[in-house]
């Protein structure tokens, strides 16, 4: 069997004494794209600023295992993380504007990394820069390498900005909300890009994102999570069919839809997120869910409820009946 | 048809231009038409949605609504009378009418005054009796579903949700008859954009407000509005009643905006044929002559660089500025 290109086991962060990442596992296969939908404050950034070995400030790493394609991460280890970062793995951003450095050429930063890693001679990273703007579907590509990202627009930018990551060949692209502060427009175009770009490389994608019709369009396998735990984890057919867990069943009830009856009350999920320091005991979606109960005070595994489908939640086998649509 | 009775806000070939330096040092001033001939009603106790991509002018048009960018051209005539005829005191008896919700309710409220203060405030600019106010506020926090017994609350220990509940209480405390909001629920989390859009139509259904709702997304548009105006580059390119819109979308780029959309479905998604749209959007410093969308349309002919079409009927409530599609 071959090896998954990421495997996370039982990663936790903290802050002080709070754990706002507490055991996550998350599994990504080689070419496969991985969804990790949730919402502000659920966790999901972190996650992949743990992976990238980039907690700063308070937050620290408070245990589990990060592997890639095998290779144990040293997290300790400043000099390790830095000939994995851009080589191995690769990030991209929200705002690609801001990712960008704004005094450097387009070309110079997306050949950066070669240089950096001793895979290439300046002159060479600036031909294989601007093939790789070529193939990220830049217009003039000779011409637009030369140029600052402020003369770029913003769909450009990211596009430069998936150009740099992926120039090295990664094994694993991890893509924050890469198209969240995009038109619609120019992320259809984005999202066509990352389905073809994984269709000829093969690198696996980690997609970070709070949009499920982004998900739904992109994904093979999707990870939700909430309060700092992964609660449902699926295949995406079997997880929009299916949901196992209140909170996925919920999320998915509250979207207006193309073919949904206009104008009539949407579904609410109840109350907000708890912050980070408010979280209750047991499961951390109780104090929102309808079907809690006093098991939910016991924390709830997530653990195999169909084959291939996890889920944290006691009462799994309620959820499929728990929203009227009369 | 009601076209003969007077619509609660009529916008008549509105233009916004900036004027802005040029690129290099010594480079001649420049303008960015950022509105460019606009024109809609929006009738009493509907919901008017404007949508459009970023730097199409739907804000821009919501603000010189509200009178916080200045009008190059055009009119605007709220309830049959000019808005730039009134005087400093009509205009300000008019914020009794007219009221709007921004997208982030951390800055639209006032951190260091009570939510009870920030809803109480517009009622005080307009002289209303303290005791009357008091009650008032307790009034409309109820129907925006916070308990007034919270009004001594700051915004920073409220939700995000809580929050625009607030901004909302404060646009309905002068029973306004027509609300700007734009891009209420984009700020918001999913599970927590439901509750506003679920508020907003109550409110809508049970006070006959009206709405001119300004999003980029579809399908909180679809949900919420009456009619849709798309906007591209300063213009509106095609408006419609909402259901007309989503089932025969007519303009190019409305076609292409609505299939841009990704729904929540897997199996729809892998059949789905998006039109993706070649480059970007043109600066709107140099637009294109003719057409706006002429340089990213797919059915452009010969004439769509050189004339601009204009709105054209091409079936009951559905206008169309499209040569290919509308021209005679």
């Amino acid at each position: 069997m071959t090896e998954p290109t990421l495997q996370i086991s039982g990663l936790q962060v903290q802050v002080g004494p709070h754990k706002v990442i507490d055991g996550v596992d998350i599994t990504v296969q080689p070419g496969q794209i991985v969804a990790l939908v949730g919402e502000s404050g659920s966790g999901k950034s972190l996650t992949a600023l743990s992976i990238m070995g980039l907690l700063g400030g308070k937050l620290r790493n408070a245990g589990g295992t990060i592997t890639l394609s095998g290779t144990p991460l040293e997290h300790t280890s400043d000099a390790a993380m830095r000939r994995l970062r851009g080589q191995r793995i690769s990030m991209i951003f929200q705002e690609p504007v801001a990712s960008l450095n704004p005094l450097l050429s387009v070309g110079a930063q997306v050949g950066e990394s070669l240089v950096a890693h001793g895979k290439a001679d300046a002159g060479s990273a600036w031909s294989r820069a601007v093939q790789m703007l070529r193939d990220v579907g830049i217009p003039e590509p000779e011409k637009r390498a030369r140029q600052l990202p402020s003369q770029l627009s913003g769909g450009m930018c990211q596009r430069v900005m998936i150009a740099s990551a992926l120039i090295a060949r990664p094994e694993l692209l991890i893509a924050d909300e890469p198209t969240t502060a995009l038109d619609v427009t120019i992320q259809a175009q984005i999202l066509e890009l990352m389905r073809r770009l994984r269709e000829q490389t093969g690198t696996s994608i980690l997609f970070i994102t709070h949009d499920l019709g982004v998900v739904a369009s992109l994904a093979d396998r999707v990870c939700v999570m909430y309060g700092g735990r992964i609660v449902e984890q699926a295949d995406v057919d079997d997880l929009f069919d299916n949901p196992a867990h209140p909170y996925t069943r919920m999320l998915l009830a509250t979207i207006p839809r193309v073919d949904s009856p206009r104008k009539q009350p949407l579904f609410s999920i109840p109350g907000t997120v708890p912050d980070h320091d408010d979280w209750p005991q047991g499961c951390r979606f109780r104090t929102r869910c309808p079907l809690a109960g006093d098991a939910c005070l016991q924390t709830p595994p997530l653990e195999p409820k169909a084959a291939g489908h996890l889920a944290a939640c006691w009462h799994s086998d309620k959820v499929a009946g728990m929203i009227d649509h009369g | 048809m009601a076209e003969d009775i007077t619509p609660l806000l009529r916008v008549t070939d509105l233009k916004v231009h900036f004027p802005v330096a040029g690129e290099g040092f010594g480079a001649s001033k420049s303008v960015v038409k950022a509105v460019d001939g606009v024109s809609f009603d929006v009738r009493a106790g509907e919901t008017l949605a404007i949508v459009g991509e970023s730097g199409c002018g739907k804000s821009t048009t919501g603000n010189a609504i509200l009178g916080l960018n200045p009008v190059t051209s055009g009119r605007i005539e709220f309830e049959g009378r000019d808005m730039a005829s009134l005087t400093r005191a009509e205009r300000a008896a008019q914020w009794r009418d007219l009221q709007v919700v921004f997208q982030d309710p951390v800055s639209a409220l006032n951190p260091k005054r009570t939510i009870g203060q920030s809803i109480e405030e517009p009622l005080a600019i307009q002289r209303v009796p303290a005791a009357d106010r008091r009650a008032r506020v307790a009034e409309v926090m109820s129907l925006v579903g916070l308990n007034p017994s919270q009004r001594d609350r700051f915004p920073n220990e409220l939700s995000g949700g809580q929050r625009q509940r607030v901004v909302i209480a404060r646009a309905l405390a002068y029973q306004p008859k027509l609300i700007v909001c734009d891009e209420p629920v984009s700020a918001l989390d999913v599970s927590i954009q439901s509750q506003i859009l679920n508020l907003l139509l109550k409110l809508q259904q049970d006070l006959g407000l009206a709405l001119l709702f300004i999003s980029h997304d579809l399908s909180v548009v679809r949900h919420l509005a009456d009619r849709i105006a798309v906007m591209y580059l300063g213009h509106v390119v095609e408006i419609a009643e909402t259901q007309t819109l989503f089932d025969s979308p007519e303009h190019p780029y409305t076609q292409a905006l609505l299939s841009a959309v990704p729904q929540p479905d897997p199996r729809a998604e892998r059949n789905r044929r998006t039109i993706l749209l070649e480059g970007d959007l043109p600066s709107p410093i140099d637009p294109p002559k003719g057409c706006p969308f002429v340089t990213r349309c797919p059915i452009r002919e010969a004439r769509c660089a050189t004339d601009r079409p204009r709105l054209e009927p091409i079936r009951p409530g559905q206008q169309v500025s499209c040569w290919v599609r509308a021209g005679a």
